[in-house]
């Protein structure tokens, strides 16, 4: 839907191949880039027409405030204050004067302007090395002014890619499980929010219990688990026209479902007569293939980005272990070792490491591994933790946390966060309600 | 010879005192043995004698002697009132991933619909459910709390 209104319309100018200025990926947020983001400058005439109809001031400030609040949360970046910046918007977006810039320590500047135009919102903005003095990315667009949010997001994702050499991840939306009432007595919404936190919507009443939604990577469909009828099935969402469906003709309970990369199955773990196996559902066609047949628990599926192996949680050892094989089922292997229990492996968007949650001794945490097990990092340790999932470059993880209670038990709470692959830049992830069970949309643009 | 002795002494009281400790912890809290619930308060009653619910250990699906008791007088009751058919409901404690727990739940449910079953009752008048961690009777983040919430239930569907 807004896809559809969402075009870039020309690119001004070519992309400059080289740069003085590089954000250092490798080592988390030791030294973010110092970086100006310069208001979008904004005639009288416009903003006047979008205070109508979008209710803000200043449209201008507030898209340069979503790039600036976008870069913060990266960890990667360090938006320096706008109180000192000497130049005007309008004159920056020009020609900036470099020595200003370089005088507050800027090594990057961002600037640009908004107009309204034909009853929609035309943007420009450019991308500045301070340091060497050149323009290192000019875009302009055009789209609906009720997308303005997602404009920011755009030039964020924009900005970040010219300057880490990676693509952003800052146009894109969160599912996840809304939650209310005391713990015995949950209620569970799904529900979706720009990755900001931005335009919550829930999508379901809370009528019936709702759990573990994941976004198709190619598209705006969901694949979640409801107990409507209290039948625990796994079903499908189209978020764009809220049709739902029950995803196969199942006699016991199906749960832990996930799209393939393609987006054409879903895979899943279906248990009856106290076993659980993996299946896969092709969505055109319908066909259900059997993919392990073993008297353990196995669930938690996740394919790898190449649609050629998946990694799983399966206690055929004894204990709940990460395992991975080829996508017909063939050649499992284990690739957990370490103490304690492995869960909830999710395989990177990059491909080359899995994410998982590891309980060792009363702690949870959130780590990555490579993909033949070695070279594990826990990245988080707490009380409860799990269910991460991947942003769409494979740079930060999303999970969800929950407290301990008192000894009344009180006090009990579920909220999400992020984290950096690296161990850095640890984040709550601010939410109108407790959540839990996020999952990260692919980037909706390009 | 007589170090052998002293070390054979030392290891009678070291059993011993473990035996005393062990007592000491069991009666302090009375309501769990090794870490299955055998406490009351959580307990409902499907008729006069026959409790509705069995508990589990962390991670199993292990019937226990007394659970096994349980569902007996479950299966005896169940017998005498044909025409009542059962739901199971699965349940984990909060200390495990989700989808793993759904799992365990559904293959706890399942281990009672088994025993059920040798002692009589026809799987069609029994029907499982599990949900996971969903669910808990306790909402408290203790080992007591959690082997309370470690069960399966029968509840009458009709």
């Amino acid at each position: 839907m807004l896809l559809r209104y969402l075009f870039i319309l020309l690119i001004l100018l070519p992309i400059k191949v080289y740069a003085l200025i590089e954000v250092d990926i490798t080592r988390g947020n030791l030294s973010p880039l110092p970086i100006a983001i310069s208001p979008l400058s904004i005639d009288e005439q416009s903003k006047e027409s979008f205070k109508k109809i979008i209710k803000k001031k200043n449209i201008g400030s507030e898209i340069s405030n979503i790039v600036e609040n976008n870069l913060k949360q990266s960890g990667l970046f360090n938006p320096l204050n706008k109180d000192a910046f000497l130049q005007k918007p309008d004159i920056a977006n020009l020609k900036p004067r470099f020595e200003d810039w370089n005088l507050i320590k800027a090594q990057a500047l961002v600037t640009g302007k908004v107009t309204f135009v034909d009853e929609k919102l035309r943007v420009e903005f450019r991308l500045w090395d301070v340091l060497a003095g050149k323009e290192m990315l000019a875009l302009a667009f055009t789209t609906v002014p009720s997308n303005w949010r997602r404009v920011g997001h755009i030039i964020t994702d924009k900005v970040y890619e010219r300057l880490t050499g990676e693509k952003g991840y800052f146009d894109t939306r969160i599912i996840y499980v809304a939650e209310e009432g005391p713990k015995i007595k949950r209620i569970k919404k799904l529900a979706i929010m720009d990755q900001d936190g931005f335009n919550n919507k829930f999508l379901t009443l809370g009528n019936e219990l709702v759990l573990t939604p994941r976004f198709n990577p190619t598209n705006q469909m969901v694949t979640y688990l409801s107990y409507f009828r209290n039948l625990p099935r796994v079903y499908l969402l189209d978020i764009e026209t809220g049709m739902q469906e029950v995803v196969g003709d199942f006699p016991g309970m199906t749960f832990a479902p996930r799209f393939s990369p393609d987006g054409k199955k879903i895979i899943m773990s279906f248990a009856k007569d106290g076993n659980s196996d993996i299946y896969t559902m092709d969505l055109e066609n319908r066909v259900v293939e059997r993919i392990t047949n073993h008297p353990s628990i196995d669930t938690s599926p996740s394919y790898s980005p190449d649609g050629k192996y998946i990694c799983f949680n399966s206690d055929r050892s004894g204990y709940q272990q990460i395992y991975v094989m080829d996508s017909n089922g063939k050649n499992v292997k284990r690739i957990s070792f370490g103490n304690g229990l492995y869960g909830t492996p999710v395989w990177s968007p990059r491909g080359d490491l899995i994410a998982f949650t590891r309980l060792r001794k009363g702690k949870f945490y959130i780590g990555v591994m490579r993909t033949d097990g070695t070279g594990e990092r826990l990245l988080t340790e707490n009380f409860y933790q799990e269910a991460p999932s991947w942003s769409p470059n494979g740079r930060v993880l999303i999970f969800y946390r929950e407290t301990k209670t008192n000894s009344k038990g009180e006090g009990f709470s579920a909220k999400l966060w992020s984290i950096d692959l690296t161990g850095y830049n640890e984040k709550l992830v601010e939410t109108e309600t407790d959540a839990s069970d996020p999952s990260w949309s692919s980037l909706l643009s390009n | 010879m007589n170090l052998n002795k002293i070390l054979k002494n030392i290891f009678l009281v070291l059993a011993a005192s473990l035996v005393l400790t062990a007592c000491a912890t069991q009666k302090k809290t009375g309501q769990t043995q090794g870490d299955v619930y055998t406490g009351t308060d959580s307990v409902e009653y499907l008729a006069s004698g026959v409790k509705d619910r069995v508990f589990f250990a962390t991670n199993e699906t292990v019937l226990t002697t007394a659970s096994r008791d349980t569902l007996r007088k479950q299966a005896g009751w169940l017998r005498k009132n044909s025409k009542i058919n059962v739901v199971l409901e699965g349940h984990a404690d909060e200390r495990g991933t989700r989808e793993y727990n759904l799992a365990l739940g559904e293959r706890r449910a399942n281990a009672a619909k088994d025993y059920l079953m040798t002692y009589g009752i026809s799987s069609n008048r029994i029907s499982v459910i599990s949900y996971g961690k969903e669910r808990p009777v306790d909402s408290g983040s203790t080992p007591l709390s959690w082997s309370k919430n470690r069960r399966s239930v029968t509840i009458k569907a009709n």
